[in-house]
């Protein structure tokens, strides 16, 4: 297995550094899969997390200007990985305004992923900071649990209102409660409510837009549903939280589709950058 | 004993203190007429530091004639006086000290300027204890490394090592500095993130390496003076310059760890040194840490570790720093 990389655009560093930084805020750890195009966070629902998973895709020729791998095998041409995003993010901090960054996987006292910045200095000679960030090279037997997801069968699509106005709602509402409902039908229309003995607020946002999916099975599914029929889900109230507060970027897109009473899944689209966030509701 | 610094030198003095708290807990004071100096070493006695203030540094310096003075208090009760830095600048006009044996106190006095004529004086007497001088033996010509360098490069160097880290490494070679984390437990090490940074000879204003040895030491305490404080150095002084010094009078092994002991009997830091000097115009910061030197290839271990008590010594001679 190898895997070398090199970056040398600072728009592209700062931009991978920001992604990073957004994994960091979901979980201490996540599963790296490198394929020739692409680099993707993984995170799998499991009960550790809370149920909550996570599918980061970046397009590889975007970010970096040397690229090279060779995967496990010749017919499964990718290497998986379980790292903690956050030494991969302390890593990248300070090489901010590097001359460039070299990403490969070495095996030093234990597998690891090293990171070296060449940084400017204050002579002819650079200096050189080298991380050593020590992964888990995640056996093939095991890669089915980090499969891309399957797009849901969801009963709504909207867009989302402006991610800061949803993260002040949001977190004014941690407060009162712990969970949260979040419902939208296909006439643009959002409410974000909690209710506990004591008091019950709800948040309503109006034409936000849904998106046209286009997609043959949904396309029939929301011909047929009456469009100010909500489609709703309760949630605990920190995921959702802890998914918008992590975002560094506005995202080009920010779109959320609801799985009535089953799951929410939020979809935020960068230029190179996707983000899903799977949230399953609860009873 | 009275001395009064005045303007900006109020924060520099406050400063240097905040910085002493980082390594020790308890503040020394010592004068003579040349000079007055803060001293702290950690209660492991393994990092000491040192700033001499010069005359030029007061508006007033009087020290009675023949007199030199010697007490230690805790830290904390110094730090007090000097609670914000960030209002010290706009509020403080000067700070007067004043040694009162008969009250075995000594007297700092803030003169802070208000809007109005009325003018505020606040008055903090703190108690002091007796004690012996510290000092640091240390030969800083016997360094068979020295290095020189713009404090910015420290403070560079350090930014890549979280705060929180302990250990460091430091070796050098005739063209190199290296610079790692340090992790000593088996099990952290299939954990713990390594980080290496590596600077060259020509990124230093002096480097002279006689002697290829590396030394571990507690990375708080060489932040200590290159964290916040001592960038402000550079802009209210002139002329500050780091300068290490590194010394492996007796290279020894390696086993031994890399926090010399607790307890009081035991035997004492190891004699490998790192000492490092900050100079300003008016005044000078030298701190000196102890470390063990990794053993090079070619020493044997029968070579046996000679121990010696460097700190706390009686003597009164400033003769080495």
């Amino acid at each position: 297995m190898k895997f070398r990389s090199k970056m040398i655009d600072v728009g592209c560093l700062n931009h991978f550094t920001r992604v990073v930084n957004t994994i960091t805020k979901l979980n201490k750890t996540c599963v790296l899969r490198l394929t020739p195009d692409n680099l993707y966070f993984v995170l799998s629902g499991k009960v550790a997390n809370g149920g909550v998973s996570m599918w980061c895709e970046l397009l590889q020729v975007n970010f970096f200007d040397e690229y090279q791998i060779e995967g496990v095998s010749p017919d499964a041409n990718e290497i998986c990985l379980e790292v903690a995003p956050e030494n991969l993010s302390r890593a990248l901090k300070t090489a901010q305004n590097a001359k460039s960054v070299k990403i490969k996987l070495t095996k030093k006292h234990c597998p690891c992923l090293t990171l070296a910045a060449e940084l400017p200095s204050l002579s002819s000679v650079s200096r050189v900071v080298t991380h050593d960030i020590p992964v888990d090279v995640i056996p093939r037997r095991l890669w089915h649990d980090y499969k891309e997801p399957s797009m849901p069968d969801f009963d709504v699509s909207i867009y989302l209102p402006p991610l800061k106005t949803m993260k002040n709602v949001v977190d004014r509402m941690k407060n009162l409660s712990n969970f949260l409902v979040i419902e939208a039908n296909l006439s643009g229309e959002m409410n974000l409510k909690i209710e506990t003995d004591l008091v019950s607020v709800t948040t309503h946002f109006k034409d936000l837009g849904n998106p046209p999916w286009g997609d043959d099975a949904s396309q029939s599914r929301s011909q047929s549903r009456d469009p100010a029929a909500m489609a709703h889900a309760r949630l605990d109230i920190k995921k959702l939280l802890q998914f918008l507060m992590g975002q560094q970027v506005n995202p080009s897109k920010a779109m959320c589709n609801i799985v009535h009473k089953r799951i929410v899944h939020l979809i935020f689209l960068h230029e190179d950058v996707s983000l899903q966030y799977f949230i399953p509701a609860v009873a | 004993m009275d001395y009064v610094a005045t303007g900006s030198n109020v924060k520099v003095l406050a400063k240097a203190i905040h910085s002493l708290s980082r390594i020790g807990e308890e503040l020394y004071f010592e004068s003579t007429g040349r000079w007055l100096a803060l001293r702290t070493v950690n209660s492991s006695r393994s990092a000491f530091a040192c700033f001499h203030l010069c005359p030029l540094f007061f508006q007033r310096f009087h020290t009675p004639q023949g007199d030199s003075f010697r007490c230690k208090m805790p830290i904390k009760s110094v730090q007090a006086v000097f609670k914000s830095l960030s209002s010290l600048e706009k509020t403080v006009e000067k700070c007067r000290i004043e040694w009162k044996p008969e009250q075995s106190q000594l007297t700092f006095t803030l003169h802070c300027k208000m809007c109005s004529v009325l003018g505020l004086l606040k008055t903090h007497n703190l108690s002091f204890q007796d004690c012996e001088s510290l000092q640091a033996v240390f030969d800083k010509e016997r360094s068979p490394n020295v290095l020189r360098a713009q404090p910015r490069l420290l403070v560079d160097t350090v930014l890549h090592f979280p705060p929180s880290l302990e250990e460091v490494t430091l070796s050098v070679t005739s063209d190199r500095m290296w610079l790692k984390n340090h992790v000593e437990d088996e099990s952290d090490q299939s954990q713990a993130m390594m980080t290496e940074l590596y600077l060259s000879s020509e990124e230093f204003e002096d480097f002279v390496v006689t002697l290829a040895n590396q030394h571990h030491f507690c990375l708080k305490e060489l932040s200590a003076p290159t964290a916040p404080p001592p960038d402000d150095f550079m802009c209210d002084a002139h002329g500050l310059i780091p300068h290490c010094y590194g010394t492996s009078e007796i290279a020894g092994p390696s086993t031994q760890i890399n926090q010399p002991p607790r307890s009081t009997h035991a035997p004492t830091p190891p004699n490998h040194r790192l000492f490092s000097c900050f100079s300003l115009s008016s005044s000078q910061f030298r701190s000196l840490f102890f470390g063990s030197v990794l053993p090079t290839p070619s020493q044997g271990t029968s070579q046996t570790l000679q121990g010696q008590d460097v700190l706390a010594s009686d003597s009164e001679d400033e003769g080495s720093p």
